[in-house]
């Protein structure tokens, strides 16, 4: 099931010479009936990846408190070694899955993703991971199966930002089945061909591309496979404000502030703001999926 | 000036008795010029751009300096609120600072400001959007055309043109641009936090004071 989706362009396309032979590529692909060869030119164009230290130093993963740096400060305490991801629920194998054991299975390949924050910034990250549905796929998820929710570790003393109770942690997402199997939905496990560092989810975190931050929960030890729509965490925090699907939508506006444009990070004192893509550039992919469905209510 | 020191005796006397280190205090604030203080409180916008140019303020240098303009005038208005409790309550008088606090509030406040029209948002439609439909960009631009006029009248020759109790009066304004401020910052966070929490009690607080002490001279 890996290779579902490919990039339009990698880092290595970053000479015009490269991305016109990348689009015969491209092309050539199609022509032999790969379903899937990615997003429009016009969204691909800006994908140029920040910088290593852009993406490891500006961080929301509140396990190590609530401001930009403290993940890149703070997050060396967790220990990544051992870990074990328990998969339990409506599988076939429900069970504690070494980490290793996974990375044995799995397929990894590079995804150059953009990110959207709820804050209204972005970034574009060359993720290194393997298809969610190939892990689940391990486990055998059942028929009567529709959601997925994640866990991420819950260990205060390695953690610093737990000892704070505004959060009723563990942090826990979740996502509709389709979502989950979906080819664009990964679980990354490096950056920049490195491992992930702490700050972005060690060892294993989600990746929905098209989706706001907060979804692509970070560190998981837990996947539940449910036949009912977990509560995740944001949404209990603020329902008003975060909700389950919580897609990038420049036309519904956080309560409190636009979604209209965007920041990317890296760009300085004078970097202008951007504007947001619907289903942040992957409307083409995934669309579909909420076909009929009011993206008003259903945020 | 002559205005100011009389509004100053006149509340002084209704002081309650102040211990001997306030009059210390006194005497050492009379020798203080205040010019090289404004000096001194505006050092850190260069230093601030400085950073904000070569990474000093983090991997998003346009929030992290619209955040520091803004806490730094939050701060400024909460110093300009402390001076008449301090006053009646300890018996210190810093009244000669009060309206260098004012000018310089007013003047982070305006930069804070600027940073957000040009540096965060830039778009002139999504400008004008934000503040008629988003609360928090409401309040905190009401705030800031509060302190338009107590800026503009904050020189002796406006205290002479208004008379000192229609420029107090008018000055009192301060107490609800500090209040919107408070607010404005409690609503900008994605979620609940301390720090803008505790700058909004500080200033209740200080305002609280006021109805304590007027009760109190009420009483007598």
């Amino acid at each position: 099931m890996a290779h579902r989706w490919t990039n339009d362009l990698t880092r290595n396309d970053a000479t015009p010479e490269a991305a016109f032979f990348n689009r015969r590529q491209v092309m050539m692909g199609a022509a032999a009936g790969v379903a899937l060869t990615g997003t429009s030119a016009r969204a691909e164009e800006a994908l140029e990846p920040n910088s290593w230290e852009d993406i490891t130093q500006y961080n929301n993963f509140y396990e190590f408190g609530t401001g930009k740096e403290d993940p890149a400060t703070y997050a060396s305490a967790l220990t990544t070694e051992p870990w074990s991801v328990t998969i339990d629920g409506l599988v076939d194998r429900p069970g504690d899955y070494d980490f290793k054991d996974i990375m044995a299975e799995m397929t990894v390949e590079e995804r150059i993703y953009r990110f959207r924050c709820v804050e209204a910034w972005s970034m574009v990250i060359p993720w290194n991971g393997f298809e969610l549905a190939d892990l689940l796929a391990m486990a055998g998820v059942q028929n009567q199966a529709r959601y997925v929710r994640f866990e991420t570790l819950y260990r205060p003393e390695e953690m610093r930002g737990q000892n704070s109770s505004f959060i009723d942690w563990p942090y826990v997402e979740g996502l509709r089945l389709d979502e989950a199997l979906h080819p664009l939905t990964i679980m990354a496990t490096g950056i920049y061909d490195r491992p992930i560092p702490n700050q972005n989810g060690a060892p294993l975190r989600l990746v929905v591309p098209w989706k706001y931050g907060f979804k692509s929960i970070k560190s998981i030890v837990k996947i539940t496979l449910t036949d009912e729509q977990p509560v995740n965490t944001w949404k209990q925090l603020q329902a008003s404000e975060y909700g389950f699907f919580a897609n990038v939508n420049p036309e519904v506006d956080h309560p409190r502030w636009s979604q209209a444009t965007e920041r990317k990070i890296g760009g300085g004192l004078f970097s202008p703001r951007q504007p947001t893509l619907m289903f942040n550039g992957y409307e083409e992919e995934v669309a579909s999926l909420y076909e009929g469905m009011d993206l008003t209510r259903f945020y | 000036m002559s205005s100011f020191r009389q509004i100053g005796r006149q509340t002084r006397t209704a002081a309650e008795a102040k211990p001997a280190w306030a009059d210390r205090v006194n005497g050492f604030v009379r020798k203080v010029p205040t010019w090289p203080l404004y000096i001194l409180y505006l050092l850190p916008v260069p230093w601030l751009l400085y950073l904000a140019q070569t990474g000093g303020l983090g991997r998003e240098p346009i929030k992290a300096l619209e955040h520091e303009l803004g806490e730094i005038a939050l701060q400024l208005l909460i110093f300009g609120l402390c001076i008449t409790p301090l006053r009646r309550f300890a018996g210190v008088n810093l009244i000669k600072f009060r309206r260098m606090f004012g000018l310089l509030a007013f003047i982070y406040v305006t930069l804070h400001l600027l940073v957000w029209l040009v540096l965060d948002v830039g778009i002139l439609s999504q400008i004008w959007s934000d503040i008629l439909k988003r609360p928090y960009i409401t309040i905190g631009m009401a705030s800031f055309v509060l302190l338009l006029p107590l800026a503009l009248t904050s020189n002796n020759w406006s205290v002479r043109r208004l008379g000192p109790l229609a420029w107090r009066r008018l000055h009192q304004l301060t107490y609800v641009a500090a209040v919107l401020a408070g607010v404005h910052y409690v609503m900008l966070t994605k979620t609940w936090a301390v720090e803008p929490a505790a700058y909004l009690a500080v200033i209740l607080g200080l305002l609280g004071l006021r109805f304590v002490g007027a009760r109190k001279k009420a009483a007598v």
